[in-house]
């Protein structure tokens, strides 16, 4: 048993293990959504790993595919599949994608990748449960910026029509894009008052607060759908990777996986 | 033929609890029996293809079986990504319409032309291509992407077609359906330019050059054994499709032929547009006949190259 900080802490320390060892990319998104998914999987969700279709099962999509990592590492950690799997990320014949899949790997719903896909596929799973009157959630994470593609806004639309009220986006708001900052590539700026113009319940926090967290994910009463604008630090948790661009591709050096995993410690 | 499909979807629906009609916002007095019949499981999604087909892959994954409506391009091109990835990927029962197939909304200009949709989507792997040449195909090609478990694509008219089968004949899945019987040339069609082809094989049959007429209600999977079958029995094949010459039935035929190899198998001649953007505009007879899709510019391609 392990609370959601400790969890957070396991997931970062198991990501830079797996990135490092594969050699792979998008280490900051997944830092800078650690925290969000330990208090999902710890203290929101209904989860059953040992049952991952189970019908009352809370519905989880990550839009953001890139930072699947730190999704496989939580599937793993509250015993979906056996940990060992994780040593494959990456690898050759391997199931865990860079990219989040879900062939082959128990509690991933919904494989993406592209962008301003996993948040309409939700909003799908939300209309359903709602039309069938079934009580559990869906939730989903996005970047702040996947708001730049038109097919998000298209879900926003549908999501606050039909009222889904099941449904939880959470903005990754970590300020950083590919290439640059958002502010400089294509400003998404007052991302709180474009979801509540669209029809959202939408609130801020901040994204590494598992304190405040927890409040804006319980079940809120409002009849609209759910926007957490989650501000996030990219790359949290390792001094040097924070709100650096290149984390978004660089995998760590044998001295920087060392200093990282000191870091981690440290927490 | 859209009429057809959609009284056929209502029938089943009455029978299956699990289909959903999405429409992004047409199907304007078409769709109103059944929005009317079962308003719980009909929705419109807005003029949002994108998000229409993502959602109705996250439906699909919750269970249900999700017909996607629209016209032209614009369920399939539009949204070719969220077809690929969220619904093809993950098998989702995703069963996307589009009416107006080919030049069926003529008038209305090259973007309410479909003439590349059955390249793009066969491209997918686990699509199925449905393309029903008449009513009854039409209807039996609904039940049967209804039975099929996983994404189907069906291109299907906008109104006036002929019923040419009698209503219920049997359609298998991935099966040819024999309109008429011939010698030396086999004409195959897919779509409602069926019509055209057994007016064309009229006048061949008139010139003493009897051709067999073949209806191809799934493009993909496309049926081999009886391409294999006629290939080794007449001197041509020729492929119609209204639409464009590449990638589509015609090339599905071509790609049979050429693993038969060069023995014993007939000459090929593929008939489609060729190779450009329908920017003429006109009733749909008018644009067959512009664009060499008419029963007599078949009929005198088909002449020319038989001799």
């Amino acid at each position: 048993m392990h609370n959601s900080r400790q969890l957070s802490i396991k997931l970062r320390k198991q990501v830079l293990e797996m990135v490092y060892r594969s050699k792979a990319s998008h280490i900051g998104a997944a830092f800078s959504i650690a925290d969000i998914i330990a208090v999902l999987y710890n203290d929101i969700m209904q989860c059953y790993p040992e049952k991952p279709d189970h019908a009352d099962r809370d519905r989880f999509i990550l839009s953001k595919g890139h930072a699947g990592v730190v999704v496989y590492a939580v599937l793993a950690e509250l015993g979906y599949f056996d940990k060992s799997l994780l040593e494959t990320y990456y690898q050759n014949g391997s199931n865990l994608s860079g990219h989040i899949s879900h062939k082959g790997v128990p509690g991933v719903e919904f494989s993406t990748g592209s962008l301003g896909h996993g948040v309409c596929a939700a909003a799908g799973m939300a209309w359903v449960a709602k039309a069938s009157r079934k009580s559990h959630r869906v939730f989903t994470i996005m970047g702040d910026g996947e708001c730049q593609e038109g097919s998000v806004w298209e879900m926003a639309t549908f999501a606050a029509h039909y009222q889904l009220s099941n449904l939880t986006v959470l903005v990754d708001h970590n300020k950083l894009q590919s290439m640059d900052t958002l502010e400089k590539t294509m400003s998404v700026s007052n991302l709180r008052e474009r979801w509540s113009s669209f029809g959202w319940d939408t609130v801020e926090t901040d994204g590494h607060d598992h304190e405040m967290l927890r409040e804006v994910l319980s079940r809120s009463v409002s009849p609209k759908p759910r926007c957490v604008i989650a501000h996030t630090v990219k790359g949290k948790g390792v001094s040097f990777m924070e709100n650096k661009v290149e984390w978004h591709y660089r995998d760590p050096q044998p001295a920087e996986y060392n200093l990282a995993m000191e870091e981690l410690n440290r927490l | 033929m859209r009429n057809a499909i959609v009284t056929q979807l209502q029938e089943l629906a009455q029978i299956h609890e699990d289909i959903i009609l999405v429409t992004g916002d047409l199907g304007f007095r078409v769709l109103n029996n059944f929005e009317n019949s079962f308003p719980e499981r009909f929705i419109n999604a807005g003029i949002s293809e994108q998000n229409m087909t993502s959602v109705a892959a996250g439906m699909a994954l919750e269970g249900k079986k999700v017909f996607t409506y629209s016209i032209a391009n614009f369920p399939t091109l539009r949204c070719l990504e969220q077809i690929r990835n969220d619904c093809a990927y993950h098998n989702a029962n995703v069963k996307i319409i589009a009416v107006g197939a080919g030049f069926a909304y003529g008038a209305l200009g090259m973007s309410h032309h479909a003439t590349e949709d059955l390249a793009i989507m066969r491209a997918l792997p686990q699509v199925v291509v449905f393309s029903p040449g008449d009513l009854t195909e039409a209807e039996e090609v609904l039940k049967l992407a209804y039975a099929h478990p996983g994404t189907c694509y069906l291109r299907v008219g906008k109104g006036g077609e002929a019923r040419i089968h009698p209503k219920g004949t049997a359609i298998s899945f991935g099966k040819a359906v024999k309109v008429k019987n011939g010698k030396n040339i086999a004409i195959f069609s897919t779509g409602s330019i069926l019509e055209e082809a057994i007016r064309a094989a009229e006048l061949l049959d008139a010139d003493h050059m009897d051709a067999y007429v073949f209806s191809f209600p799934t493009v993909k999977p496309i049926d081999r054994n009886l391409i294999h079958e006629i290939a080794s029995e007449v001197d041509l094949v020729v492929t119609i499709e209204e639409h464009n010459i590449l990638g589509g039935f015609g090339s599905a035929v071509a790609e049979v032929l050429t693993e038969i190899g060069y023995s014993n198998r007939a000459r090929l001649l593929r008939i489609g547009l060729s190779d450009t953007y329908s920017s003429e505009i006109g009733s749909q007879s008018y644009l067959r006949d512009y664009y060499g899709l008419s029963a007599k510019k078949i009929f005198d391609r088909i002449k020319q190259s038989a001799i």
